[in-house]
C-alpha cells in the first residue's frame, strides 16, 4: 500500500512537470510558415486561406491576428519566441527604424516579382526593400449624394473648399428642417482620433511634401505652412456636425451609423468603410480632402497602405522560402487572390482581380481624370503614439474653446511636436 | 542517512516544494533579474541585447517626464492612502456596531473591487463626462478633474477590500478591554482612540501598506480614465501629459520608437521598484512599531 502511495506520487508529480513544459514546446518542422496578421477584419479570412495552403501543399501555416491597436506590442513579445512570427507587418517609417534589422531585403524575390506597382514599398535608408504592400486604401471625406440634392444642391457644386463650405454650411443651418446634418461626428477618444490627427492631418504633410519635391525619409522639422488649411478643413467639419464641438472628448458617438442612417451627409474615412457604407448608402461617393490650397480643384484621393509584408530576416532559410511561395500563392492562385481582394478592397499584384470597391474605384476615377495622388505623407509621423497623442490632448482644448491661443497650442502640438517626436526617435 | 529514511515528509519534501520552487524560479526570479540586466542594455527584442552601461540610467533621471509623473503619482499615492484607510475604516467601524443588514452593505461594498480596472476606468470616465458635459467640459480637459475623478474611482474601488480587513481587525478587539473600557466610564471616543485603534494597528499597518502600494503601482485605471490627458504643450514642442502617472511613463516610454527607449523604459522600471519596495519597507517600520502584543 506504502509503495503504491509512493508510485502514485510520483506519477503525479511527473505528470504536472511534463504538463508545464508541454506548454511551452511546439514541435517545429523545416519550411514552416507563421504570419503575424496586422488587419482584424482579415483573420477570417486568413484563417481560411492557411488552412487552404495546408491541404494543397502540406505546408504548415499559422496565422496569428494581434488585436486592433496591439500590433507593436504584440509582434515585440512574439519575435522574441523561438518559432518567430516569418511573416509580419511593418507598415510606416517608424516600422522601417524598429524593425528593419528583421526584415529580409525583398528586392528580386518572387513575390517582389508579382507587384504591379513600387508605389506602396517600404525601403530603408540603405535601399533594402524592407517590406512590399499587400493592399492599399485611400481616404478622403465619403458622401452621400443623396442628401446633397435633398438639400437642394449638387455634387458639381463641390470641386474646391469653397463649394464645400457653402454646400456644409448651408446643411447645417437648415440641419433641424432637413432632418440631417452636414458632417458626422468628429470625437477625440482612441477609436475615432486617429482619422484626424493621422488621415485630415495627412493634407498639411503632403502638401509641405509636394512644396519639397518628395520626402524619401522623415523630416526632422516641420514648416507649417499649410496648417490655415488643416483648420479650415477641421473648423468646418466640427462646426456643421451634429454632435456639438465641446462634446467629442471622451467619444461615444457613432459617425459611421450617424452616416449609414441618414443623419449625417459627410464622413471624414476611408475605403475600408465601402462595405459597411454601401449597405445602406449605395450611392456612397468618396472625395478629397478639399481645404483650399490653390489648384485643388486638381486634388485626388488620400492614397496608401500599412499593410507592408516583410518576411523575418532571422528565420531559417526553409521558412523564409516556404513563407516567400505562401505570399506568391496569396496573391496570384485564383481562388486565394479572390478571397484577399474580397476582403482588402484591391491588392496591387499583376494577377489579381479587379476590385469591387467603390470608394478604390472613385480613386482610380480621380487619377484617370488627371488628378493628383495625395500620398500617405502621414505615415513619416515620428513617434507616431506620443505625437499623436498630444494633438489629440491640444485639440481637445481647442474643441472645447476655439480661441487663437488655443489654435496656437495645436499649431506647436503639429509642428513643433514633430520635431521633438523627431529628435526623440533618432536618439 | 537511517534518520532521512525515517522522515518520509522530509524524504519527499523536493517532490512537493518542487513545482512551486521551480515556478516561482520560472515566473518571478529569472525574469526579475533579467529585467535588472537589461536595464544596462540597448535592446528592441531581449535576445540581441547590447550592454551599454548606465546610459539607460541617465537618460531616464534626465527624461522631464518621469520626474513629473513621479511628484504625480506621490501625490496621488499620499491623497489616496489617506482618503481611502480613513473611509475604510469609518464604514467597518459603522458596519460592527450590530447595525441590521451589515452583512448585505459588507458584501455591497466590497463589490466594486471585483471589477477590473479597464472597465472601471471607462464606466467611470462614461460618469463624470456625463456630469461635466453639462458645464461643457470633460475630465480629458483639466488636470485637477483627472486628478480627483481618479481618487474617487479608486476611492471606490478598494474601500470595500480595506474595509473587511478593518472588519476583522475589529472583530478581534478582546472584548474583555472594551468592557474594562466601559467600566472605567470612558467615551466613545475615548474607547475609539486609546483601546479600538491601537488594538487594531496590525490591520493598519497592512491596509496602509497595501494603499500605497498600489497608489504607487497604478496602471490600469490610469490609462483607461484619462491616458495622461491633458497634455501642457510647451512652447518649444515638447509636453507634459499632466496626469500620467509612473507605471504608464514607463509603459508608453517602452513603446517609444526610439532604438533606446526599450532599454530607458527597463531603467525606469527598476528605479520604479527601488522605490516602491523602499516606501513599502520604511512605512512597515513605521507602522510595526505602533502595533501592541496583545
Amino acid at each position: 500500500m506504502k509503495n503504491l502511495k509512493r508510485v502514485l506520487a510520483v506519477l503525479l508529480a511527473m505528470v504536472m512537470v511534463f504538463g508545464l513544459a508541454a506548454c511551452g514546446g511546439s514541435s517545429k518542422k523545416s519550411g514552416s510558415v507563421y504570419w503575424l496578421n496586422f488587419k482584424p477584419e482579415l483573420d477570417e479570412t486568413a484563417q481560411e486561406l492557411a488552412k487552404m495552403y495546408t491541404e494543397k501543399t502540406g505546408v504548415a501555416v499559422k496565422v496569428v491576428t494581434a488585436a486592433s491597436g496591439t500590433y507593436s506590442q504584440t509582434l515585440t513579445s512574439e519575435m522574441d519566441k523561438s518559432a518567430a512570427p516569418t511573416m509580419f507587418v511593418i507598415g510606416n517609417q517608424a516600422g522601417v527604424k524598429q524593425w528593419k534589422d528583421y526584415a529580409l531585403d525583398l528586392k528580386g524575390t518572387a513575390i517582389a516579382n508579382e507587384l504591379n506597382t513600387d508605389a506602396y514599398n517600404l525601403y530603408d535608408e540603405t535601399g533594402k526593400l524592407v517590406s512590399i504592400g499587400y493592399c492599399y486604401e485611400c481616404y478622403g471625406i465619403i458622401v452621400n449624394p443623396d442628401l446633397i440634392e435633398k438639400a437642394g444642391h449638387s455634387m458639381d457644386e463641390i470641386t474646391n473648399f469653397a463649394g464645400l463650405k457653402k454646400v456644409a454650411e448651408d446643411i447645417h443651418k437648415n440641419a433641424s428642417k432637413l432632418g440631417f446634418d452636414a458632417f458626422s461626428s468628429s470625437d477625440m477618444d482612441g477609436s475615432s482620433s486617429w482619422r484626424f490627427t493621422g488621415h485630415m492631418a495627412n493634407l498639411e504633410y503632403f502638401y509641405e511634401e509636394r512644396d519639397a519635391g518628395g520626402w524619401s525619409e522623415c523630416p526632422a522639422t516641420l514648416t507649417g505652412a499649410y496648417m490655415d488649411n488643416f483648420k479650415n478643413l477641421y473648423d468646418l467639419c466640427i462646426n456643421n456636425s451634429c454632435t456639438e464641438p465641446t462634446a467629442l472628448a471622451n467619444g461615444g458617438h457613432d459617425a459611421e451609423n450617424e452616416f449609414k442612417t441618414g443623419k449625417a451627409a459627410f464622413f471624414v474615412n476611408g475605403s475600408w468603410e465601402y462595405a459597411a457604407v454601401s449597405e445602406t448608402v449605395p450611392n456612397a461617393t468618396m472625395i478629397p480632402y478639399y481645404c483650399g490650397v490653390a489648384g485643388e480643384e486638381k486634388a485626388g484621393l488620400n492614397c496608401g497602405t500599412e499593410n507592408c509584408w516583410a518576411v523575418n530576416a532571422k528565420a531559417s532559410e526553409a521558412d523564409q522560402q516556404a513563407t516567400i511561395d505562401f505570399m506568391v500563392w496569396l496573391v496570384s492562385d485564383p481562388e486565394a487572390a479572390g478571397k484577399m481582394v474580397g476582403e482588402l478592397g484591391v491588392i496591387p499584384y499583376k494577377s489579381a482581380p479587379a476590385s469591387q470597391n467603390g470608394f478604390l474605384a472613385d480613386a482610380e476615377k480621380y487619377t484617370a481624370n488627371g488628378c493628383y495622388v495625395m500620398d500617405w505623407a502621414t505615415n513619416y509621423q515620428p513617434n507616431v503614439d506620443d505625437y499623436r497623442a498630444a494633438l489629440v490632448s491640444a485639440l481637445n482644448k481647442y474643441n472645447a474653446d476655439q480661441s487663437a491661443a488655443n489654435w496656437a497650442e495645436v499649431k506647436t502640438a503639429f509642428v513643433d511636436g514633430w520635431a521633438v517626436q523627431y529628435q526623440k526617435a533618432n536618439q | 542517512m537511517k534518520g532521512i529514511f525515517k522522515n518520509p515528509l522530509r524524504r519527499w519534501s523536493w517532490l512537493f516544494m518542487g513545482p512551486i520552487v521551480a515556478a516561482f524560479a520560472i515566473g518571478f526570479v529569472w525574469p526579475f533579474i533579467q529585467g535588472i540586466y537589461l536595464s544596462f542594455c540597448k535592446f528592441r527584442l531581449i535576445r540581441d541585447a547590447q550592454f551599454n552601461g548606465v546610459d539607460n540610467y541617465i537618460a531616464a533621471f534626465a527624461d522631464e517626464t518621469f520626474t513629473h509623473s513621479f511628484w504625480y503619482t506621490a501625490l496621488f499615492a499620499i491623497v489616496s492612502l489617506v482618503l481611502i484607510n480613513v473611509l475604510a475604516f469609518t464604514v467597518a467601524y459603522l458596519l460592527t456596531q450590530g447595525l441590521k443588514g451589515s452583512n448585505l452593505f459588507r458584501t455591497v461594498f466590497f463589490m466594486p473591487n471585483l471589477i477590473g480596472g479597464i472597465v472601471l476606468g471607462y464606466i467611470w470616465s462614461m460618469i463624470f463626462d456625463g456630469i461635466l458635459s453639462r458645464y461643457n467640459t470633460s475630465i480629458l480637459l483639466e488636470t485637477k478633474y483627472g486628478f480627483w475623478g481618479l481618487i474617487i474611482l479608486m476611492c471606490w474601488q478598494q474601500v470595500g477590500y480595506m474595509m473587511i480587513i478593518y472588519i476583522a481587525g475589529l472583530q478581534a478587539v478582546p472584548e474583555d478591554m472594551l468592557e474594562a473600557a466601559k467600566i472605567d466610564g470612558a467615551t466613545k471616543s475615548q474607547t475609539l482612540f486609546r483601546v479600538t485603534i491601537p488594538n487594531v494597528m496590525p490591520s493598519i499597518t497592512i491596509c496602509t501598506f497595501l494603499s500605497l502600494t498600489n497608489g504607487f503601482k497604478l496602471f490600469d485605471q490610469n490609462l483607461a480614465l484619462t491616458a495622461g490627458q491633458p497634455f501642457i504643450i510647451q512652447p518649444d514642442g515638447t509636453t507634459i501629459k499632466t496626469t500620467e502617472m509612473l507605471a504608464l511613463n514607463i509603459y508608453n516610454t517602452f513603446y517609444g520608437s526610439s532604438s533606446t527607449s526599450p532599454g530607458v523604459a527597463q531603467a525606469k522600471a527598476v528605479i520604479f521598484f527601488i522605490l516602491v519596495a523602499g516606501l513599502g519597507l520604511a512605512q512597515l517600520a513605521f507602522t510595526r512599531k505602533r502595533e501592541v502584543q496583545q
